[in-house]
């Protein structure tokens, strides 16, 4: 065994110090292949991100949200549902909620208007989400007036601005009393937008949801894990197809690959040559390409993880963020949460590593069986 | 659901393993018919010169089956939250009639790959590759074993939809239920540890004798291979039975995959790693004890035999020294 360690030490040893002498070369595959690595790990570094954040947002929501639905348009929840719905086995808490939108004409954007349940709110004053802040210059004991859907004007005091950890969120919320939310939308009482149902046990959801369509047919339950399945899949959907479009990049890599494995110049053919005229036999010409790869590999693929990983969690994923993340003119500046995970540097090494190999495995055959008389010769 | 980044990737592994193995049949049928090493003729200099690259190209595959086995279980468990009535990796591949045999075949696959490894690397030390021919032959049984992989991991791929509702592992390790599964999760406790030790205790015991006998008894090979393949049973019918039950601290939850999950730690793979390195490595020692016969290998087989089995005992010796410290650090209390 120590004998094969030996061994394989000095081939590394020898192929790095023959790596250093064609620095031009290696390096131009070097950026190359670090390049590749750091799109590729970047677009999925993100959306894993992303999918974690969304995943962490989502658990503090109701498990079931009971929508009203009229002509297949979601409707207003008349007085008398969270009545009807009453006791249920299984359910610890209903809720009627209120929130709407409000399109404000002067940022030309659309904020979320809530009555909060966990929090009192006196009438005539508001609390703002942190984009809101940002973007109209609110500040804690300002006046903000609102001109409503009616034609009124309707004037708060902000008393408070929401936390920038639930930035992505809250970016756009405004949250106010009932009374005020009635009055500004002219809102019908006793009716709410929708209603929220807590359920204690995550794999009783779907029989609480089943009972809500017999007991009211023209409602829609919405089931967290249902919005959560969502997400998952639009994001891995995103990346997805970002990664079939980058699938020509990785081809095109592959050529580039296998013309630098190829294209051998006179001198590295000597070098075999000579190599195997002193004793190398075939299969150390091989272990030294191969170790060759290994190292070319391994440092594109390190400098490339740590280049995206810099740049989806230091840079705000500058570069390609707009493909990814969707758009708005409140947009939340969020920070998100690091996180590697093994089935994504499994798939980037699937990816990156393995159309490499591939690509250099002919041109490797070719270079270690040539004879060394012809290339003397030659 | 094929856009997944997850499953392009192990599409892409089973679709290049299938090219290279499809480009190497032809030649694997010239040398067996061809194949003679006394000779200098043309021909048999040419295949010398060959086999150097689809030897390559087999380690090449079999390497990346091993990845692929390891991807395949890792993305069916990250899936589990896009089907309705999934827990983990038994959901996502319940979803389909194709997601247990794709697994079945892969695992299948990842054996094969590890012996036909352990037979290259034999091959390569002896003098006259007294092997090759045997190589190649395996290499045909290979591929059509490879395109199965691809064709049932493709139709699972294709056919999964996320409104299908699939059954969850609780419902296919329950007592209730009719399958093979559900009678080693109601195996009484007692037994399945007698039965788990027993086993894994045969195997690491026949394998240290082969080791320290440096692997001169063809019989101890062979019931190094035997005892691996059953202690591999053994263990995982002991997972099922009674392992998993510790590690979840529940009397009733018997899957084999939610141990795989975040919420337990990872600690699935603290077993399974060295549980299939043991199984891979002793049934590999078995396999090569044969070739002893054969005069280039009257040395070299043995030696690499009783090397495979060191492996193999250490891999079993540590899967079940893990499973008692999980089994004796919980707080479940199975057997009063």
């Amino acid at each position: 065994m120590n004998r094969w360690i030996e061994k394989q030490r000095h081939l590394i040893d020898f192929t790095a110090s023959s790596l250093a002498r064609r620095k031009g070369k290696s390096l131009g595959l070097l950026v190359v292949y670090t390049l590749l690595v750091f799109v590729l790990a970047s677009v999925s570094l993100y959306t894993h991100a992303l999918r974690n954040e969304a995943t962490r947002v989502l658990a503090g929501t109701p498990e079931i949200v009971l929508q009203r639905l009229i002509a297949g348009r979601h409707d207003l929840v008349p007085p008398g549902y969270v009545e009807k719905i009453g006791r249920m086995r299984g359910v610890q808490k209903i809720e009627g909620r209120l929130w709407g939108y409000y399109y404000d004409s002067v940022l030309k954007a659309n904020y979320t208007f809530m009555v909060p349940a966990d929090r009192n709110i006196a009438e005539g004053e508001i609390t703002v989400g942190p984009a809101l802040e940002r973007s109209r210059g609110l500040a804690a004991g300002n006046g903000i007036s609102f001109r409503a859907y009616s034609g009124e004007l309707h004037t708060f005091i902000v008393t408070g601005v929401l936390a920038h950890e639930s930035e992505l969120v809250s970016a756009d919320l405004v949250l106010m009393s009932e009374a005020d939310f009635r009055r500004f939308f002219a809102y019908p009482e006793g009716h709410y937008t929708d209603i929220a149902l807590w359920v204690a046990n995550p794999q009783e959801v779907r029989n609480v949801g089943r009972k809500l369509i017999d007991a009211l047919p023209d409602s829609r339950p919405i089931l967290r894990e249902e919005v959560l399945r969502t997400y998952a899949s639009v994001f891995d959907w995103r990346e997805g197809m970002m990664l079939a479009l980058l699938s020509a990049a990785i081809l095109a890599f592959g050529i580039f690959a296998w013309e630098k494995a190829a294209g051998l110049s006179a001198e590295e053919k000597r070098e075999i040559g000579i190599l195997k005229a002193i004793g190398w036999e075939t299969g150390d010409v091989i272990a030294m390409k191969f170790w060759e790869g290994f190292l070319v590999s391994l440092l594109a693929f390190l400098l490339g993880y740590v280049a995206a990983y810099v740049h989806v969690f230091h840079f705000e994923f500058a570069l390609f963020a707009p493909v990814l993340q969707g758009w708005a003119v409140l947009y939340p500046s969020f920070a998100l949460t690091p996180r590697i995970d093994g089935v994504q540097v499994a798939t980037l090494f699937v990816f990156t590593v393995l159309p490499y190999t591939a690509a250099t495995l002919v041109p490797i055959w070719r270079a270690a069986t040539t004879d060394p008389d012809t290339v003397m010769r030659s | 659901m094929i856009f997944q980044p997850a499953i392009i990737a192990l599409l892409l592994a089973a679709g290049l393993s299938l090219a290279m193995l499809a480009a190497a049949s032809p030649f694997a049928v010239q040398l067996i018919r061809h194949w003679d090493i006394g000779s200098g003729s043309e021909r048999q200099l040419r295949l010398e010169r060959l086999t150097y690259l689809f030897s390559m190209m087999m380690a090449l595959v079999c390497g990346l089956q091993i990845l692929s086995t390891l991807l395949f279980v890792f993305n069916a468990d990250r899936m589990a939250v896009m089907f309705v009535g999934a827990m983990c990796a038994v959901g996502t591949l319940n979803a389909n009639a194709y997601g247990f045999p794709a697994l079945y075949a892969q695992l299948a696959l990842f054996f094969l790959a590890a012996v036909w490894l352990a037979i290259n690397r034999l091959d390569n030390q002896a003098r006259d590759y007294p092997l090759t021919r045997l190589k190649y032959a395996l290499l045909l049984v290979y591929a059509p074993l490879a395109a199965l992989v691809l064709y049932l991991q493709f139709k699972h791929f294709i056919h999964l939809e996320a409104d299908v509702i699939t059954s969850c592992c609780g419902s296919m390790f329950s007592e209730a239920a009719d399958t093979v599964a559900s009678e080693l999760g109601t195996m009484a406790p007692r037994r399945a540890i007698a039965l788990f030790y027993t086993a894994l205790g045969a195997a690491v015991l026949l394998a240290l004798w082969h080791w320290r006998g440096a692997g001169r008894r063809a019989w101890g090979g062979l019931a190094v291979g035997a005892s691996s393949v059953a202690a591999f049973f053994a263990a995982l019918i002991g997972i099922v039975a009674f392992v998993s039950l510790y590690i979840y601290e529940h009397p009733n939850h018997h899957c084999p995959f939610c141990i795989l999950k975040p919420e337990y730690g990872y600690q699935g793979y603290l077993l399974y790693v060295p549980l299939f390195t043991a199984a891979a490595a002793g049934l590999a020692a078995g396999v090569l004890t044969p070739f002893a016969r054969r005069p280039s290998l009257a040395t070299l087989a043995p030696r690499a035999s009783a090397r495979l089995a060191g492996i193999a005992a250490a891999g079993f010796a540590l899967f079940a020294a893990i499973a008692s410290v999980m089994v004796l650090r919980s707080n479940l209390i199975l057997i009063a």
